[in-house]
């Protein structure tokens, strides 16, 4: 059974094409691998096992008759902010008790259109507000990296973080994610695995909790960049439900790995290298230009300018759109009602007591950020520094530039509970230091392993693209997984 | 708004007070239910009426994950609207959420457009009268901006003892949210210019004016000041829903305020509500103080953009409006203004009576549109589409008349039985013999069977010349009502040695 999990979603589809292995089989396998592994590591909130082998054997039927789809019979695990019609889907709050949707939202059922089996539902940070899993109400997650000879429980990330966590624990063969500030990317360089936020309005938002309307996108988490590749190609679509939905032809984004790199000019922008970031990750930052170089790449030193107040204007703009898109939230129709003796006092007890801290302390920063007085000062200056920094990378992208090198995270994956981080909630949201400039541009990023620290835990780089040029960062972050070799955690669960 | 003062003060619309005359200032917020089949933002249909909770979507119901996606149904219509308003039409416009919390409000933000509404300024021109001497004053009352956004749904609180009710039917719906400036200086120029603005939205077709069913309903801005005076501070009366309620609306508040400032206080800016039973107004309920909407252009919608050559194909494709078509019937018609402004009030009128004038005497037309049909269907308390006398057989009834067949006198006569009983008129005259008998012969031969058998009325009316009408009368009668009445009349005259 192992032996079945281990296999990535590419070895999995040639496997169950050629027939050597069935979909239920497959599927069974992971059902047991979760069995036995989430009662430690809590990657799942919600296992569809009665559905998942439904799912396995119309794949089997389909496959027997030679009309299996790209992702035919291929298990994966579907993070618990995409509606998934008829199952648990509550954005891992307490104010979505219950909450399972009669509609499906549109990336997943691209998945499921093309054969992809349903495993179940992956814990992650409260309405994708976090960086660490640790603000779920279903409890945290536990990465399956532990520090060489230590017992300590790492966070895998968030808020993608139990879908970091199941990939890299073999848990599913891959899994849907998504990212406002780097909630694919920062979980995936933490468990070593792949994540590619791509293009803002590559993905469909419908059916998709909205945290931060202008800021969130879809996407994988994978073992590989090949898988990541695979996924996306299914995952991504235009739909005349979402008009911030771009309707440009998804290619075949499997077919840009091994694409060469020769020529191609990779920017590095000093901005990126912040006061007090590991010796490790610097040189890590190095041996990323190396590789690159030695396939072909040019390297060039770029400047965006306004790096630093990414992060400042992020959490001004995230919070604001937050505060208003989970104003739905209010015990009228669904998920949690807590009985008031009048409505304002229903809403207060039921918001109260439904949404945790990081939700609320962001829905308080979202609105002062928006009230009258403070609108201007708040609001538009962030939106206009946005101008900004999406000006800085469209002025090296126009000088020739093809893709930006940058570490991924400021770290490797920290401890539960750590002290630090609780104490002080910015500490957390400098996790996305290096992350956030990329949604606040809208541009495509991929985060892929390329190193261990010293204490044995992956580290990543990222990949930051042309608008709609997955393809490039595909074919670097290939270059690079090539050069680095592949990372898996040692099993302690 | 900066408030420009447009109008100078006129006397007749002074208010007095105890220490001396007062003006009141009216500015009006209109809101317009868009006629469309479907919502503004979602798919579900719009259509009034239905079981509680049928027409709702995902979308309206703003479950998780849901976007909005524009009706461009709804886009063309504020256009139209615009134009029909001979408003700036916005090339780019935005939409902007609206952030509270109520329960009729799902999204718990309404989808509305604040510093970038689709349409700007415009005027509307206003007939308010008649006054006693049957005359009208032409004002203009400006427009300021025309913005779409969405309808809220329904409370309902007196269904059950301790629980309220929402009906999300109308959540969603497209209102076109119409701001006049502050023109307006009497209620009944705010209750004329609500009644033109509704006839021209009628005209277009893009809002039926039913305010009875809620798809037009008005905020009344009333503040007082001396003529000619400094702005006074404003109240807003909310949700007026009927054009008399918003005259009675008016001085009610009109009169609150001036009994205020004079008892030596001061207007403390308020929305408040018509109760029409008490004839007043009062505070409303605070649902919080000062409300912060928190306004943001709403990140799921692009900002709404098109070319002039969409708003020039939509500007050839509009119907006649109102006043173009009045101006057309005093000039080509020669109507008179009091008729033409009663026969383009609807366009449904306007339309009935451009059938039944088509190739006929628009005079006549007018006439009998005007005081038999639109006479008879108030009196039945019935609209022009009920009218159970369609044009065809109005103008059927008036050819007969011009072809001498039946007098005018028949011809009310018949308008009605084709009333009560419908029919052709033209076979209606037929079976039961109304034609006028025209033939002098005959007439002749009535009249002096008249005058034979009444040989002491000769007497009398060769005295009295006035006298011939009893004979005219007497013949008539003897003809069963048939006779061609002039023929009579002059035939009776001529008998008698009378000219």
């Amino acid at each position: 059974m192992n032996d079945l999990t281990s296999l990535t979603i590419a070895e999995a589809r040639g496997k169950l094409a050629s027939k050597d292995i069935g979909a239920v089989e497959l599927t069974d396998a992971y059902l047991a691998a979760i069995d036995q592994a989430n009662g430690a590591l809590n990657a799942y909130v919600a296992v569809t096992a009665d559905k998942a082998r439904d799912m396995a054997k119309a794949s089997d039927a389909r496959l027997a008759k030679g009309e299996g789809g790209a992702l035919e019979g291929i298990p994966l695990g579907i993070k618990d902010l995409f509606a998934t019609e008829g199952v648990h889907t509550q954005a891992c709050s307490h104010i979505l008790d219950g909450f399972k949707p009669r509609y499906e939202s549109t990336v997943t059922a691209n998945l499921w259109a093309d054969g992809a089996v349903m495993l179940g539902k992956l814990n992650m940070d409260e309405f994708a507000m976090g960086s660490s899993n640790e603000t779920s109400y279903y409890g945290p997650v536990k990465n399956p990296w532990r520090k060489k000879g230590s017992n300590l429980d790492l966070v895998p990330g968030g808020s993608s973080g139990g879908s970091a966590a199941a990939v890299a624990a073999h848990l599913c063969a891959g899994a849907t994610a998504t990212d406002t500030g780097g909630s694919i990317r920062q979980p995936a360089a933490f468990t070593g695995t792949v994540g590619i936020k791509p293009t803002y309005g590559r993905c469909s938002r419908w059916g998709t909790v909205a945290f931060a309307s202008s800021l969130d996108q879809a996407g994988p988490i994978a073992r590989d960049v090949r898988d990541a590749a695979i996924l996306l190609t299914s995952m991504a679509s235009v739909d005349a439900k979402d008009t911030t939905s771009v309707d440009r032809a998804v290619p075949d984004y499997e077919a840009a790995i091994g694409r060469s790199v020769k020529g191609l000019r990779i920017g590095i922008p000093k901005e990126y290298r912040v006061d007090g970031m590991p010796g490790e990750i610097e040189t890590l930052w190095q041996q990323g230009i190396a590789w690159l170089k030695d396939a072909g790449a040019e390297i060039v030193d770029v400047s965006l300018p306004h790096t630093k107040y990414a992060l400042p204007a992020y959490y001004i703009v995230a919070p604001a759109e937050a505060s208003s898109n989970l104003a739905r939230y209010d015990g009228v129709r669904y998920g949690l009602r807590v009985p008031g003796k009048d409505i304002a006092d229903m809403y207060e007890k039921t918001r109260a007591e439904g949404f945790g801290r990081e939700v609320k302390r962001r829905v308080m920063i979202g609105t002062y950020v928006l009230s009258s007085g403070y609108y201007d000062a708040y609001y538009l200056r962030a939106q206009k520094v946005r101008t900004l920094i999406k000006r800085d990378f469209e002025t090296v992208y126009a000088d020739g530039i093809d893709a930006l090198l940058t570490p991924a995270t400021p770290s490797a994956a920290f401890g539960i509970a750590d002290q630090d981080m609780a104490s002080d909630p910015v500490k957390m949201y400098l996790n996305d230091i290096f992350t956030v400039t990329v949604n606040m541009a809208g541009l495509p990023g991929i985060a892929v392993p390329a190193g261990l620290t010293g204490d044995g835990l992956p580290l990543g780089l990222q990949l930051i693209g042309r608008p709609f040029d997955e393809e490039t960062l595909f074919a670097l972050g290939s270059v690079i997984e090539q050069a680095a070799g592949r990372f898996e955690p040692a099993k302690w669960w | 708004m900066t408030l420009i003062d447009t109008r100078t003060p006129d006397p007749k619309n002074f208010i007095s007070g105890a220490t001396g005359d007062w003006e009141i200032v009216i500015g009006m917020e209109v809101h317009a239910q868009v006629s469309s089949e479907a919502k503004l933002f979602s798919g579900a249909s719009a259509e009034y009426g239905g079981e509680a909770n049928d027409h709702v979507s995902l979308v309206d119901a703003a479950m998780p994950g849901m976007l909005p996606v524009i009706n461009e149904e709804c886009v063309r219509q504020a256009v139209r609207t615009g134009l029909g308003l001979k408003a700036e039409i916005k090339h780019r416009s935005v939409f902007d959420r609206k952030n509270y919390f109520y329960p009729d409000l799902p999204q718990g933000y309404q989808i509305s457009q604040f510093k970038d509404p689709i349409v700007g300024e415009g005027v509307v021109s206003v007939s308010v009268g008649p006054n006693s001497k049957g005359e009208f004053e032409e004002i203009e009352v400006g427009v300021e901006r025309l913005h779409l956004e969405q309808d809220a749904g329904k409370s309902m609180h007196d269904q059950h003892p301790t629980m309220s009710f929402v009906d999300l039917n109308r959540s969603g719906v497209a209102l076109m949210e119409i701001v006049s400036k502050p023109d307006m200086r009497s209620a009944d120029e705010a209750k004329a210019y609500l009644t033109k603005l509704r006839t021209i939205l009628r005209y277009l077709g893009t809002c039926d004016g039913n305010m009875d069913e809620g798809s037009m309903r008005a905020d009344v801005n009333v503040s007082v000041r001396r003529p000619g005076g400094a702005f006074g501070t404003r109240c807003e009366i909310k949700n007026v829903n009927s054009i008399r309620f918003v005259g009675q609306s008016i001085e009610a508040e009109a009169r609150r305020q001036i009994a205020i400032i004079e008892d030596g206080g001061t207007i403390d800016q308020e929305t408040r509500l018509f109760d029409p039973v008490k004839g007043e107004t009062r505070a409303m309920r605070t649902k919080e103080d000062a409300h912060d909407y928190r306004y943001f252009p709403d990140p799921d919608l692009l900002p709404l953009e098109f070319d002039q050559a969409y708003i020039d194909a939509l500007l050839k494709e509009l119907p006649e409006l109102p006043d173009d078509k009045k101006n057309r019937l005093i000039k080509d018609a020669g109507l008179s203004p009091y008729d033409a402004s009663i026969l383009v009030s609807e366009k449904a009128i306007a339309d009935f009576f451009e059938k039944v004038a088509d190739g006929r005497d628009a005079k006549q037309a007018a006439n009998w549109t005007i005081n038999d049909l639109l006479g008879a269907l108030n009196k039945a308390g019935k609209g022009i589409d009920e009218s159970p006398i369609s044009a065809e057989q109005l103008g059927a009834i008036l050819d007969l008349i011009r072809e001498g067949t039946i007098s005018g006198k028949i011809a009310k006569d018949l308008f009605e039985i084709v009333w009560n009983e419908g029919g052709d008129p033209k076979q209606l005259v037929d079976e039961r013999g109304m034609k006028q008998v025209t033939d002098t012969g005959a007439i002749e031969k009535a009249v002096d069977e008249v005058i034979a058998a009444n040989p002491d009325k000769v007497s009398q009316a060769m005295a009295k010349p006035t006298m011939a009408g009893w004979f005219v009368g007497q013949v008539m009668k003897a003809t069963g009502g048939k006779a061609n009445p002039q023929a009579v009349n002059a035939l009776v005259k001529a008998k008698l040695g009378l000219e």
